[in-house]
């Protein structure tokens, strides 16, 4: 039986196939990519994709290695030991927002035309469904596609959106039917370089090498072939794929944890302190039990939402409870790594400060935790 | 989907697991705890049905199934009513019988295995004692060897305190040690009659909960027993418990989390019914954060408790897992019960919805077999600390 109900030996070898291509092309560069705000975005990109990180999902005709939900968890979990959350997130948009869109709901065209590049990485994509008065509340968006001639004319605004002013393409969210609430909203890929659409990059407290920016359309057209999906089905499109960007958080979420307390637990080991280390104290000893401890039932709780996806079964619940937990869990180990380094732990020379600053988007992105649990109180009725 | 520690026979068995704690033991709990004791039949007829052998051989009387079934009926169990209950039985099925098993010679097996699994002979666990709980390397009570040559037998004497099931035990698993120089290598077990001269419960103990399992205080009096009581090697008995100690904890885990969410569904329930303020007091925002917040947990626990017993299924040897199942379960058990007594309010408080009862059932969780700062310390170690 595979490891968990889910990795198999040939998982294992992906897991460190991945993790020396992480560990050799991207983790020693991360405190300088850090510093400078920015990452050779294209070469990045290019060589991922030519590892083969973005095609796990999807069949051989897209120039996939699928299609495998679990080795695309690998390549996620192994993908945030890169030391840079920023980086992890650039590539995990690519990987499952925007191309995991165009897989999902494009015709046949258009997998050809964006899914096949985007997984070798020379395609880059962004999802766009945030706006400055709508987060959580998807609903509530106001950016309007308008018919013109064959196609549709795109107004509005959009914000956070992670690869939004490097993407070559970007889905994004937009009203066809206003008076009609979530049941009037649809997808457009619009290409970067149409006329009308433009980008600013915004600064963020964490993942600051990644490229999140404000996007505009100023009556940007868009051809017929730009529809993603089907008419005013954008709503439940997003929702259906909100349980796999919620379980791909949680995951990477537990990943990051656990890299975190390895970061605390070294230092710990070595950092002396009244003549002995300071993991030797037993207050230490006993938080850094409480948490593996909880990031070891954050991990059961993910794998067993990962499971019932890959199995096909709804999972809104259990994604729900991992998303949040697991996020949650993520600042607070940071935050008592933070705390075990000491006057280290608030010097930008260490890398724990960056786990810190960058574990606090997860409780908030991907729907915030009180969205969360929003969604499982009603599961239960309430 | 199923765990993949279940298969649908095991989903099967657990059904029937639930009739019967439903029909036969959930309708007394209320009189068996107001009386602090549950009848000896329970035994008998949890033997006849087979439900105290289901990880043993069925050359022993057992069941042959494996850590599937143990936990599918830890976790209906655990929903009697009665967590005092659901841990005497376990004391039986699961702690104190499985070294038997593992150590004991065929006669051993033979004599008290078997009418164990047919619930005829009630066994307890004989390891706290007044001075050295979860300190187990402290323990007092000695084994000195009576009589001459290779076939001497042993001269106990001691205190042990905290005995589930011990005030009607037929025999006792006992630590002991037998080489007060040795550290840690100087510790035996034995299998203790406890009719023999010498052995008697000095106290039945009153407690905050598990009212309804007993709670003795053993005293071993120059108890003489043969060579043949040992259970396996002289000086092995630190090694062989810490082995007994892992199921126990993580059965107890998988019980205690079951109940703890059949008292979080009664809560739900009753959230749904209530009307405070002109609504149902489930639809107050902080109320539905609050249950969603004990799903997750009750859920992650629950996760945690199976995958730790599929590794031990896969045969591995996880202790730091099952420490963190204990540390952990304890922990939201008790936080989940606190937070249910909090929504039934008065109700919570008065003794008649039960709810109160497994707030004080969970509270053991966090102290008996091994604390939670115990399992700190293990878990600690294992990292390298």
């Amino acid at each position: 039986m595979p490891r968990a109900g889910l990795f198999t030996p040939d998982h294992e070898e992906l897991r460190g196939y991945v993790r020396q291509f992480v560990e050799r092309a991207l983790a020693p560069n991360a405190q300088e990519w850090e510093r400078a705000g920015d990452f050779p975005v294209r070469e990045v990109f290019a060589q991922a994709g030519q590892v083969g990180l973005f095609g796990a999902k999807y069949e051989p005709e897209y120039g996939g290695t699928g299609p495998d939900l679990v080795a695309d968890a690998v390549i996620t979990e192994e993908l945030v030991r890169c030391g840079s959350g920023g980086v992890a997130a650039a590539l995990g948009a690519h990987k499952d927002l925007g191309s995991y869109y165009l897989y999902r709901f494009g015709t046949e065209e258009q997998r050809r035309r964006w899914l096949a590049p985007a997984v070798e990485g020379r395609l880059i994509t962004a999802l766009a469904v945030t706006e400055p008065g709508a987060g959580s509340d998807v609903g509530a968006i106001r950016t309007t596609a308008t018919p013109a001639g064959d196609g549709w004319r795109l107004s509005g605004s959009k914000t956070f959106i992670t690869n939004g002013p490097v993407a070559d393409v970007v889905v994004v969210a937009a009203k066809t039917a206003p008076e009609a609430g979530h049941r009037g909203i649809s997808l457009f890929v619009v290409e970067a370089g149409s006329p009308g659409f433009s980008a600013r990059r915004v600064g963020t407290v964490g993942w600051r090498t990644s490229h999140t920016g404000e996007l505009a359309f100023e009556d940007c057209p868009l051809p017929a072939d730009a529809l993603l999906g089907r008419m005013n089905e954008g709503f439940y499109q997003i929702m259906r794929n909100f349980q796999w960007e919620r379980c791909v958080m949680a995951l990477a979420a537990v990943a990051a944890a656990e890299r975190t307390l390895e970061l605390a637990m070294g230092y710990a080991r070595e950092r002396k302190a009244f003549g002995r280390p300071v993991g030797r104290f037993q207050v230490w000893r006993h938080r850094f039990a409480d948490m593996a401890t909880e990031i070891a039932a954050a991990r059961s709780l993910t794998y067993h939402a990962l499971r019932k996806i890959v199995a096909g079964e709804d999972a809104d619940r259990e994604v729900s409870m991992a998303k949040w937990y697991a996020t949650e869990l993520d600042w607070r180990v940071a935050d008592e790594a933070l705390q075990v380094h000491g006057g280290y732990g608030y010097m930008m020379e260490y890398p724990v400060q960056r786990a810190w600053r960058d574990s606090r988007l997860g409780p908030i992105g991907g729907g915030t935790t009180e969205v969360m649990k929003e969604i499982i109180g009603r599961s239960l009725g309430l | 989907m199923l765990h993949p520690l279940f298969t649908e026979e095991h989903e099967a068995f657990r059904a029937s697991a639930r009739r019967f704690v439903e029909s036969e033991l959930a309708p007394h709990a209320v009189e068996w705890e107001g009386e602090g004791h549950f009848p000896d039949w329970v035994f008998k007829r949890m033997g006849d049905l087979g439900l105290l052998g289901l990880r043993f051989p069925p050359e022993y009387g057992g069941q042959g199934g494996d850590w599937g079934h143990a936990i599918a009926l830890a976790e209906e169990m655990g929903r009697c009513g009665s967590a005092g209950v659901a841990m005497a039985v376990a004391v039986q099925s699961e702690m104190a019988t499985p070294p038997i098993l593992k150590f004991g010679t065929e006669e051993q097996k033979h004599r008290y295995l078997v009418p164990a699994i047919r619930g005829e002979r009630i066994v307890c666990l004989g390891i706290s004692e007044p001075n050295a709980g979860s300190d187990v390397a402290s323990i007092e009570t000695t084994a000195r060897p009576d009589g001459d040559g290779d076939g001497h037998g042993y001269l106990i004497n001691g205190r042990k305190t905290f005995i589930t099931n011990g005030v009607r035990a037929d025999f006792c698993l006992l630590v002991t040690r037998t080489d007060r120089g040795a550290g840690h290598e100087g510790f035996s077990l034995f299998l203790v009659d406890t009719d023999l001269p010498g052995f008697a419960v000095s106290r039945e103990l009153d407690k905050l909960g598990m009212r309804s399992s007993d709670t003795a205080e053993l005293v071993l009096d120059d108890v003489r027993v043969p060579a043949s009581a040992r259970l396996g090697d002289e000086g092995r008995g630190f090694v062989e418990i810490m082995w007994e100690l892992q199921g126990e904890r993580l059965v107890g885990a998988a019980g205690s989390v079951a109940g703890a969410r059949l008292v979080w569904e009664r809560t739900l329930e009753y959230a749904k019914e209530r009307q405070a303020f002109g609504r149902a007091i489930g639809s107050f925002q902080v109320n539905r954060h609050k249950f969603a917040t004990m799903a997750t947990e009750l859920e992650a626990a629950r996760q945690l408790v199976y995958d730790a017993a599929l590794a031990w299924e896969r045969g591995e040897y996880p202790v730091k897992e099952i420490s963190m199942v204990k540390l952990y379960s304890g922990l939201v058990v008790n936080r989940v019960m606190n937070e249910c007594l909090q929504i039934f309010g008065g109700y919570g408080f008065a003794t008649e919805t039960g709810v109160e009862r497994a707030w004080r059932d969970a509270r053991l969780l966090r102290i008996g077999g091994g604390t939670d700062e115990i399992m700190r310390e293990v878990i600690s170690r294992t990292m390298g600390f």
